[in-house]
């Protein structure tokens, strides 16, 4: 499973109505630190492959979306359940810790 | 050419006598074996230099900024020793992603137009401060009773009252002094003292584990060509340690710049 693109537009469909959780990063280019979770992330979206939905959120091109989530420092990790945010983390994080985070 | 950045000799230079260090039978102050460890480091050609390194840039390669000069290289390590834990300033922890944020580049976006405090002292809250600058409404240096360092290139101001708390519900809203004056701040960006590993790490995106830069068994970080030595990955806080993850990571480097 790859990581997904979401933004405001398909955000509904693919975050609140999915059938399964959702793990959303919030990254920035300008963020050095957001770059360095992205392979920890794409690892970890090829281990938990159908069961947990990954996307990535460009806090730039969807300042909004970023917003709604009340995102003031990247990288920030969101998991979401039947459409509520269950839990949060800000900051670089290991790859066993966002698996822990995301009950895998 | 290697190159060895230092302030000082950091935890060494408080310790009066090291007995449990091999191949010292009266023991030694901490002072004298940091001096000897450099002298040794000169006679093999290895530059050192006096300075505070106050930021670390990735591109692939990295961009050691210090307090006089810029230096270029592949790989770095970090040995600067144990960081100094989060300050015991009620609110930090808290709020921690929610106003409180310890990267001005990666975070100054959320503060556009905003009022922003950086929580430090010294040259390394000033580089901070300088990438807000440009980006946020106002930003004031809040010293916690410290002394602002005083060669400043940038007009700042500066409140250098002791804090009592940094307050927010859903985020910072301000920070309260000792004497309840009030500050009102929407973000309060973290950097005292000199910048530790940690707080360089961290900048670049590498693990950090409770307080600690984490490494691999190669002491490298997650940030490739990233490595770390002694106090500042945790465990056991002896001489004898460091000197053996130094050994490793230098082993390691070369392997790094061979494949490279």
């Amino acid at each position: 499973m790859s990581v997904l693109k979401i933004t405001s537009e398909n955000y509904e469909n693919e975050v609140t109505n999915s059938e399964v959780p959702v793990l959303l990063d919030f990254w920035a280019s300008w963020c050095g630190p957001c770059k360095m979770i992205a392979p920890i992330v794409d690892e970890v979206a090829e281990i938990v492959k159908a069961k947990v939905k990954v996307g990535k959120v460009d806090v730039d091109t969807e300042v909004e979306l970023a917003s709604s989530f009340k995102v003031m420092s990247i990288p920030t990790l969101v998991y979401i359940k039947n459409g509520e945010i269950e839990k949060t983390s800000v900051g670089v994080k290991s790859k066993s810790e966002i698996l822990e985070m995301i009950e895998q | 050419m290697p190159l060895v950045i230092g302030k000082d000799a950091g935890t060494l230079e408080k310790v009066k006598q090291i007995d449990n260090y091999y191949g010292f039978q009266n023991g030694i102050t901490g002072k004298d074996l940091f001096l000897e460890g450099i002298k040794q480091a000169e006679k093999l050609d290895i530059e050192i230099v006096s300075d505070e390194v106050t930021n670390i840039i990735y591109d692939g390669n990295f961009t050691v900024v210090t307090r006089n000069f810029e230096y270029k290289s592949k790989t770095i390590v970090l040995a600067t020793g144990s960081s100094r834990k989060a300050p015991k300033i009620k609110g930090i922890r808290e709020l921690e992603g929610k106003g409180v944020s310890y990267c001005a580049v990666c975070d100054a976006f959320f503060y556009r137009n905003k009022n922003v405090a950086v929580l430090g002292e010294g040259d390394y809250a000033l580089a901070e401060a300088e990438h807000l600058l440009p980006i946020a409404k106002k930003v004031t240096l809040i010293t916690d009773g410290k002394e602002a360092v005083q060669n400043r290139s940038f007009e700042i101001d500066i409140n250098e009252k002791k804090i009592k708390e940094v307050r927010g519900i859903e985020s910072v809203d301000s920070v309260i002094f000792e004497d309840e004056t009030t500050l009102e701040t929407d973000g309060v960006f973290i950097a005292i003292g000199t910048a530790s590993s940690t707080d360089l790490a961290r900048k670049l995106g590498a693990v950090i584990k409770e307080n600690n830069v984490e490494v691999d068994d190669n002491m490298m970080t997650n940030v490739p060509g990233l490595f770390a030595a002694g106090d500042c990955t945790g465990g056991i806080l002896q001489i004898s340690k460091a000197i053996y993850e130094g050994t490793k990571a230098g082993l390691s480097i070369k392997k790094y710049l061979d494949k490279k």
